[in-house]
């Protein structure tokens, strides 16, 4: 048996869903190799050459996987993973991008955001928003899978010594292009790689009053999430949405303010290990999953918060 | 230039879904039915479309079983002109529903396939990324913003910490994110009207596409239930079991 495990990295650093994605591989009981497809990405060879328990590192470094588009990265993918029994990527928005494509040139089906490896073909992963787990069982012999990475914990990112093997190959589809990205500039860590996440639903009335987060955020250093009704009243942008349809997080601390706990945001948070929300209704379902629940009008609760931690 | 929609009819997102007792699959007796939230966004896209100028005409296609006639008929009174069922058992597998979907481009070689990110049912997120593969398509999913320019396609994209934008060559593949647009309601007359507007019905067979399977549920169950932990009486005792009992703050 043998694993192809997809690097998630921004040319620069190895990020740390491809960890979480190699644990998961090792659940699979293979062997285990990197592929990084990118463009000037070095350094993020050799991060994923020191991950334990790797064997090899595959480089297809290339300016056609600059901003990894879907359309050249799932053509090198399909070919590289012709060789291996599983092809296994973090659920990260840009592996989602790809890699159903990858599943449909090799005529296989993606079974999405897994959360547990039963055994060689079977696995768990939820459905419905996090109201079921199925469990699923594939008939194909190649299998093309994303991985929940909030499931796992990350694997050493020292330790090992894999070769690194250049890649030749170049795909470009010639069908797409990148023109742009706006990437939000913040000194807080991500969202799904903070220790403290701080979120916000609609309670918090307005946009505006997302700012009444920032204080404990730089206090806790933690990062800023979002539930999707305040997305969805335009609040805040979809990229701070924490949820089923959004990111999934599972930091040491998550705190919720003035969100409800519907079943798609809890899905989004629910493994985090300390969990504590700040609602002024006490029949909230929020509290069903807390640790720690204060009854408070967060209007008030929260300066009184900041300026005693 | 034609835009084809499609949409999933799944249980309403208002539903709490629950496995059965048995675990053999999810109850969905007597539960309320509702076209896909993120198709119903893809809906309003192309008709918004439609609308500017930009797309001629907007098919709604739909694969499943006659019951999502019922979508059809909501994506044709939210402005659709004309509506395709492809016709299968329920449950059909993303790969196939993307074979098939890619046998009704090949009919009516649209110049714009806008579908959902992911349906809220299966939580997949894998058909329209694979429809781009078997039409060899390019892609822009989880779209916030849409802007045909000739014979490219500009796709602005919701991706970690921000936004990211792709041209693609047309013909071209959209999958929505939530902040593309805002769906709008459909009027009366305009349901009355979709009853006549024109439904085509496909077998697979009509399609030239086999219905595989390569995945089995082999059980269902409820996720594992946290217990809830304590209220606290105000802000200073919250601070102090952070820092003393859970330990995560200092």
């Amino acid at each position: 048996m043998s694993t192809l495990v997809i690097a998630e990295h921004d040319n620069g650093s190895l990020k740390g869903a491809t960890l979480n994605t190699v644990a998961a591989a090792q659940a699979m009981g293979a062997d285990i190799d990197i592929l990084v497809a990118g463009a000037n990405c070095g350094s993020v060879a050799e991060a994923a050459a020191a991950v334990a328990g790797v064997g090899k590192v595959l480089v297809a470094d290339n300016a056609a996987y600059e901003h990894q588009l879907a359309e050249n990265v799932s053509l090198l993918i399909a070919e590289v993973g012709a060789g291996y029994d599983n092809i296994v990527a973090p659920a990260t928005p840009n592996c989602k991008n790809f890699m159903p494509r990858v599943a449909a040139l090799l005529d296989v089906a993606q079974i999405s955001e897994i959360t547990s490896v039963e055994s060689a073909d079977t696995f768990q992963r939820p459905i419905y928003a996090g109201n079921v787990i199925a469990t699923v069982q594939s008939s194909d012999a190649k299998k093309v899978i994303t991985v929940r990475t909030t499931a796992y914990d990350a694997a050493p990112a020292e330790g090992g010594s894999a070769t690194i093997e250049a890649l030749d190959a170049v795909h470009d589809a010639g069908i797409s292009s990148f023109v742009g990205e706006e990437v939000a500039v913040s000194d807080r860590p991500e969202l799904t790689a903070a220790a403290v996440v701080i979120s916000g639903g609609r309670g918090m009335q307005n946009g505006e009053n997302f700012k009444l987060l920032d204080g404990i955020a730089d206090k806790l250093g933690a990062a800023i999430g979002a539930s999707r009704a305040a997305v969805d009243a335009g609040f805040v942008p979809n990229d701070m949405q924490v949820g089923q349809t959004g990111k999934i997080v599972a930091p040491d601390l998550y705190i919720a303010v003035g969100i409800s706990g519907a079943i798609q945001h809890l899905a989004g948070m629910k493994d985090s290990k300390v969990i504590v929300a700040i609602n002024k209704d006490e029949d909230a379902p929020i509290f069903q999953v807390a640790d720690y629940g204060l009854v408070a009008d967060l209007f008030d609760a929260l300066p009184e918060l900041e300026s005693k931690l | 230039m034609k835009v084809l929609v499609a949409v999933k009819r799944v249980v309403d997102y208002n539903v709490k879904v629950r496995a059965k007792a048995d675990g053999s699959d999810v109850d969905l007796n007597n539960v309320k039915m509702a076209i896909n939230p993120f198709c119903e966004i893809a809906v309003e896209e192309a008709v918004r479309l439609k609308e500017a100028g930009v797309a001629t005409e907007v098919i709604a296609v739909s694969v499943g079983e006659k019951s999502c006639q019922e979508q059809i008929r909501t994506a044709m009174a939210l402005g659709a002109d004309r509506g395709i069922q492809v016709e299968t058992d329920a449950g059909v597998e993303p790969l196939v529903v993307a074979k098939l979907l890619k046998g009704v481009v090949d009919k009516e070689q649209p110049q714009l396939v806008i579908l959902g990110k992911q349906s809220i049912d299966g939580d997949n997120n894998q058909t329209g990324q694979m429809l781009g593969a078997l039409a060899n398509m390019a892609q822009g999913t989880f779209a916030s913003e849409v802007v045909v320019d000739g014979d490219k396609v500009n796709v602005t994209r919701e991706v970690d910490g921000g936004l990211q934008t792709v041209s693609l060559n047309l013909p071209a593949i959209v999958t929505t994110d939530l902040r593309l647009n805002e769906p709008r309601y459909a009027s009366l007359p305009n349901i009355m009207k979709a009853k006549k507007k024109q439904l085509d019905v496909y077998s697979p067979a009509d399609l030239g596409v086999e219905v595989t399977s390569h995945l089995t549920q082999v059980k269902v169950e409820p996720p594992a239930e946290r217990k809830a932990g304590v209220k606290v009486a105000d802000v200073d005792e919250l601070i102090d079991k952070l820092k003393n009992e859970a330990k995560v703050i200092s």
